[in-house]
């Protein structure tokens, strides 16, 4: 079960009301996450029912800009572009480093040097490894991991819009 | 397969071509046993590569994880470089699969998927047996050093 379930310090998108509760452990480095990005993106696109929450699950050690990938991500929401910098990640997993993230902050017209300032944060950090340590409670075990309504989808992730179909 | 209350039972295996590991030396320490089929299984969903990111939550409880199958010590040594794993891989080698037969957890030529926690008196405190093609995750692991942690 999803522990704990979605709370206000969450990164929300789709329908805020919606009916059905989707969230993913992911990692911005990770091949498979990559793909499945394409697939949330045409699930939110498919469904207007779809409330969608994403939290971080970097795998640092086998991935080594993981981590600073979540922080950028973290970085732009303080700036209220968290699920431009999510999209814009992904779309850009192949070019990953270092100098990536000043660049995507640049077109999405971040302030720069906030930006850069808030990579360093600790708090950032202390935020992503909460979501961390609540993907390990709750049970994921790689990504990326779905939760449907606070229940763990154990399908394959191609298959998730027929899953929240059914 | 063991069970709850059991002492487990001690071995030296090699955990790299230069270091050999025995159990009771870790006698004070709560020890994690991750028998596991083999070597080299993708990455992204790979258990080991997922206990290497939970060894921090691991050692809050005075707790050493280790990894055991039935792999040789080089080709563990060559896994763990190319994961960069920062725990032991455990050759169940020589005769193959001794160990993982004394748990109980030996079958079809592979260390089945299975999970120990031991306390630091080496008395088996949880097991969980996972399919075998299914990463057990950490959350159990977990739970289990919490509550002994309550318990102790």
């Amino acid at each position: 079960m999803l522990t704990p379930p979605i709370t206000s310090r969450d990164h929300v998108t789709g329908n805020q009301q919606g009916s059905t509760e989707i969230v993913e452990y992911g990692d911005f480095q990770c091949p498979y996450c990559g793909e499945a990005f394409g697939v949330v993106r045409d699930m939110l696109q498919a469904l207007s029912n779809i409330k969608f929450v994403f939290r971080h699950f970097p795998l640092a050690e086998s991935h080594e800009y993981a981590m600073d990938a979540a922080l950028a991500a973290e970085a732009a929401a303080r700036q209220q572009q968290f699920w431009q910098m999510h999209d814009a990640l992904y779309l850009h997993q192949q070019q990953l480093s270092d100098a990536l993230f000043p660049e995507l902050a640049k077109q999405l017209q971040l302030n720069l040097e906030q930006f850069q300032e808030d990579m360093q944060d600790n708090l950032l950090v202390s935020k992503v490894e909460a979501d961390f340590e609540s993907g390990i409670r709750s049970g994921v075990n790689g990504t990326p991991t779905f939760f449907i309504n606070g229940k763990r989808f154990n399908g394959d992730y191609r298959n998730l819009l027929a899953a929240v179909r059914h | 397969m063991l069970q709850i209350g059991d002492k487990a039972p001690d071995f030296t295996l090699a955990a790299s071509p230069d270091k050999m590991v025995t159990l009771s030396d870790l006698r004070g320490k709560n020890v994690i046993l991750a028998f596991y089929p083999a070597d080299w299984s993708p990455v992204c969903s790979d258990q080991m590569a997922l206990y290497n990111e939970t060894l921090r939550f691991f050692e809050r409880h005075n707790a050493v994880l280790l990894g055991i199958s039935v792999d040789g010590k080089w080709c563990h040594k060559a896994f763990a470089k190319d994961r960069n794993l920062h725990f032991d891989l455990l050759a169940d080698f020589e005769p193959k699969g001794a160990v993982s037969r004394q748990y109980g957890v030996y079958k079809d030529g592979v260390s089945q998927r299975a999970l120990f926690v031991m306390d630091d008196q080496g008395v088996i405190q949880w097991s969980y047996l996972s399919p075998i093609g299914e990463n057990p995750g950490a959350d159990g692991i977990l739970q289990a050093l919490e509550t002994m942690t309550k318990t102790a």
